[in-house]
């Protein structure tokens, strides 16, 4: 419980200031974005590009449903990256999805960090 | 006499007329009986915002009166919310009550709607391995038994029965009916 608060504190503060609590890293999120993660299950390979596209600046498709997703990228979708909650809980659902487990709190400043530069 | 029948006449022209405009002044160009006729959603719209945002933005916010409280039970236990059909909707504890509250509140055993409360007809919560859908009531299946598999599964543009509103343009309204059916690449359907 302890640890775990310790880490939300963290990448809250990661979040909310990336350049100056933890050296968020741009260059580091754009890799991780396409890096692949075979599923156990069986099921194709997922990364974030699985849903958001390589091109955040377009429309992601939810692969289960085919539900449209709004462009990431602040340039043309200026909502995104402003609603702390709406932050917190995306990369908690979708790092355990992708990757498998909860993303640490230097992998999420650096996804924040590349989304911002898009 | 005469008079009197030419009044009904009248009256049932300016009627007639009514219903034309009704037609023409609907939006959905594929409602052949649009307008006033169909007003009435069969299935109770969505009405709950946190729903409606934490469900809607994956899938169609499917209406509450779709499926039995006990099934949403099921759905919206947290462990179950960690692998939702395959993916991961784990909320708030605080969202997670809110949503479960009013999906139970206005599940199909509780609506008024004959056509909800069909919904609820024959669920059993033991069966099956995985959790509750939809598309295994025994309503729907009854409802989509006609259908043939290469208008919505092997239909790129549907892919499965559980996107309604690929052919039923109004689910988002909770509109199910016949005469809103718009089938991608095929058209309106016809028993």
């Amino acid at each position: 419980m302890k640890t775990s608060l310790v880490i939300a504190l963290v990448a809250t503060g990661a979040l909310a200031l990336p350049t100056t609590l933890l050296a968020a890293d741009a260059a580091a999120g754009k890799a991780g974005w396409s890096k692949e993660y075979p599923q156990s299950d069986g099921s194709p390979a997922r990364s974030c590009v699985t849903c958001h596209g390589t091109d955040l600046t377009q429309p992601g498709r939810q692969a289960n449903t085919g539900k449209a997703i709004e462009p990431l990228a602040p340039s043309v979708n200026p909502k995104r990256l402003t609603d702390q909650a709406k932050i917190e809980k995306w990369l908690l659902r979708n790092c355990k999805w992708t990757l498998g487990r909860e993303c640490t709190a230097t992998e999420k400043a650096d996804f924040v960090a590349y989304i911002k530069t898009q | 006499m005469t008079n009197r029948k030419g009044i009904l006449i009248l009256l049932g022209l300016v009627a007639v007329g009514a219903v034309g405009m009704a037609i023409s002044d609907d939006g959905d160009r594929n409602g052949t009986r649009g307008g006033w006729l169909i007003s009435r959603a069969d299935v109770t719209p969505v009405a709950n915002a946190a729903y409606g945002e934490e469900c809607g933005s994956c899938h169609l916010a499917y209406q509450p009166g779709l499926l039995p409280a006990l099934a949403w039970t099921q759905v919206m236990d947290p462990a179950a919310l960690g692998d939702h059909y395959g993916d991961d909707a784990s909320l708030t504890e605080t969202l997670r009550t809110e949503i479960a509250s009013y999906l139970a509140a206005h599940s199909a055993d509780q609506a008024s709607g004959t056509r909800s409360r069909a919904f609820a007809v024959g669920f059993d919560p033991k069966a099956g391995t995985g959790l509750p859908r939809i598309t295994e009531t025994r309503y729907f299946k009854r409802k989509h038994h006609g259908v043939p598999a290469s208008l919505v599964t092997g239909n790129p543009d549907v892919g499965s029965f559980s996107q309604c509103h690929a052919c039923h343009r109004g689910a988002a309204k909770g509109l199910y009916n016949d005469s809103r059916i718009d089938i991608p690449s095929h058209g309106p359907w016809k028993d």
